[in-house]
């Protein structure tokens, strides 16, 4: 068919409604918005940690006695003994270090069995029927219950801190992703019949890419979870190099309540810094499509 | 006369929890005849299309179709949010295994015929409800389809668009050559668009009434307020209606 033709037809984009594009375009008057944006996501929880802080002094000063503010030193003291002594900070760090890898190898690992799993349940009913309930016990297992028993068969060291990592982190991405791969609209399902998808075709193009969001928020969870993992892991099996759980129960031994804040300081940055990272990355590949109006990273 | 595209013989469909959908239906669709049908809500309309298609098989009776290159345009646009619309418009030839550059050209082809161009980039959360039914429709025409299924592709639109939409969907019509079974609950919509319409019961759905519209094409859209145009649509909402009391 010919330009002319459709010109004829009066297929005119021009006529059509296509003025009512609502994309992403009413950004301009950005600046001082985007200012006070800002404003209004920093400054309530700025308001919560300036209140907090003010507590903790309160608390070291006002209510403990000289002998007994070890339980709660200042903060400026958790500080200078951690921050800027350099011998304990770098003690600290490098137990961050090695609880970092743990936590990461884990969580790498929870992801492809996971991922894997929660694929091969949304192929077929029966499989799913046959393994969630133990996706779901291995939930609801107590993990400092069997940390002693891993620690019998893979030895203590850094091969078991992984598998602690992995079984706490796992439920949630299988969950997550068979959550999205099953919420598929049947009206797109019906799509891909008519058109004779096969069941490869079905999960890569239509059910995946569908189920992103959900993968990335229980990544999300996740990578907070294995950074718990792998601290606990730590704490218990004392081979190989120490890690931030084993240096917080030596802190403990020792009344070290500074270094003590400081190493916990640490690992909830550790916990954080993953947690919004993968919020991140699930954001900046779906942001494109998602209507992600009001949705924090 | 030329072989009908679509045959029904006293199709009937009785769902696997008992309920009858669908009664006895028989009306066959010519080669570039559109047929409008009409009917209350939960008569079974759609279930008809499903049949069709067989997304849904008749489990009496039979229909007669090629299911290669059917058009099957849903209520909703059911578009693929992480593709833009040159990739929404490429997915069934993907699906089918058309190669790259035959895909491309054909999309280019059928989003400049449903007035598209420009926005191939886009994504369909920036689009608006009557631009994402223009994407799926043009999807649709990508395969060329010789009979097209409409299940209420407008009824989620404003009456404007939807008149608009009207509008355009006969210049397709004239232009590419295929026949349609379009459902509605509109009976102007009904009317304006068709060849014949069909009306349907209540639940079991049976076709209790069947009307010819006279009115020549290319329509216009001041026909909606001839005389003729009225009166017949008021024969067939009578005949819903006697059928609902």
């Amino acid at each position: 068919m010919s330009i002319e033709a459709r010109r004829e037809a009066g297929l005119d984009p021009t006529r059509s409604d296509a003025g009512t594009v609502n994309g992403p375009g009413p950004e301009k008057p950005a600046r001082r918005s985007r200012v006070a944006g800002l404003m209004s996501t920093v400054a309530p929880p700025l308001v919560v940690f300036i209140a907090f802080i003010a507590f903790w002094y309160a608390v070291s000063y006002l209510f403990l006695e000289e002998t007994q503010r070890f339980l709660l030193p200042p903060p400026h003291e958790v500080f200078i003994v951690s921050f800027l002594d350099t011998v304990n900070l770098t003690e600290i760090l490098n137990a961050l270090f090695s609880t970092t890898q743990v936590a990461l190898v884990g969580l790498a690992i929870a992801i492809v069995i996971g991922v894997s799993f929660a694929v091969l349940m949304s192929l077929g009913k029966w499989v799913e029927r046959s393994l969630y309930p133990y996706a779901v016990i291995l939930q609801t297992v107590p993990i400092l219950a069997i940390v002693p028993l891993i620690g019998f068969w893979f030895d203590f060291n850094f091969r078991s801190r992984v598998i602690v990592c992995v079984i706490i982190a796992l439920f949630p991405i299988i969950t997550n992703t068979l959550f999205g791969l099953q919420s598929v609209d049947q009206q797109m399902h019906d799509l891909f019949t008519l058109h004779k998808a096969s069941r490869w075709t079905r999960l890569l193009k239509l059910q995946l890419p569908h189920a992103l969001p959900a993968i990335f928020a229980g990544f999300r969870i996740s990578a907070g979870l294995s950074v718990i993992g792998a601290i606990v892991g730590d704490f218990f099996f004392r081979q190989g190099e120490p890690g931030i759980g084993r240096l917080l129960d030596v802190y403990r031994a020792g009344l070290q309540s500074e270094q003590l804040f400081a190493a916990l300081f640490f690992s909830s940055l550790l916990g954080l810094g993953v947690f919004w990272f993968f919020g991140l990355i699930g954001h900046l590949l779906t942001r494109h499509w998602r209507d992600t109006a009001g949705q924090q990273v | 006369m030329k072989a009908p595209v679509i045959e029904f013989r006293h199709a009937g469909k009785v769902f696997d929890d008992g309920t009858h959908a669908v009664e006895d239906v028989s009306f066959q669709v010519g080669p570039e005849e559109i047929v409008a049908i009409v009917g209350p809500s939960g008569c079974g309309k759609s279930t008809l299309l499903r049949m069709a298609s067989e997304l849904s098989p008749a489990t009496s009776g039979e229909v007669e179709c090629s299911h290669e290159r059917l058009g099957y345009v849903f209520q909703d646009a059911t578009l693929l949010p992480w593709r833009n619309v040159q990739r929404n418009v490429e997915l069934f030839g993907e699906l089918r295994g058309t190669p790259k550059e035959e895909r491309a050209r054909q999309a280019q082809e059928v989003i400049d015929l449903v007035g598209l161009k420009g926005f191939e980039r886009h994504y369909p959360k920036a689009l608006s409800g009557g631009m994402k039914m223009r994407v799926s429709l043009a999807r649709s025409l990508t395969m060329k389809p010789p009979l097209f299924l409409f299940d209420e592709p407008f009824g989620a639109l404003d009456e404007i668009t939807r008149e608009r939409l009207n509008d355009e969907l006969l210049k397709l019509f004239a232009i590419e050559d295929f026949a349609a079974i379009f459902i509605t609950h509109s009976v102007n919509e009904a009317v304006y668009l068709s060849n014949r319409v069909l009306v349907m019961s209540p639940r079991p759905g049976r076709l209790i009434g069947e009307f010819n519209v006279p009115f020549d094409f290319p329509r216009s859209a001041e026909l909606r307020f001839e005389p003729d145009f009225a009166r017949l649509s008021g024969e067939i909402s009578h005949a819903l209606r006697s059928e609902l009391t």
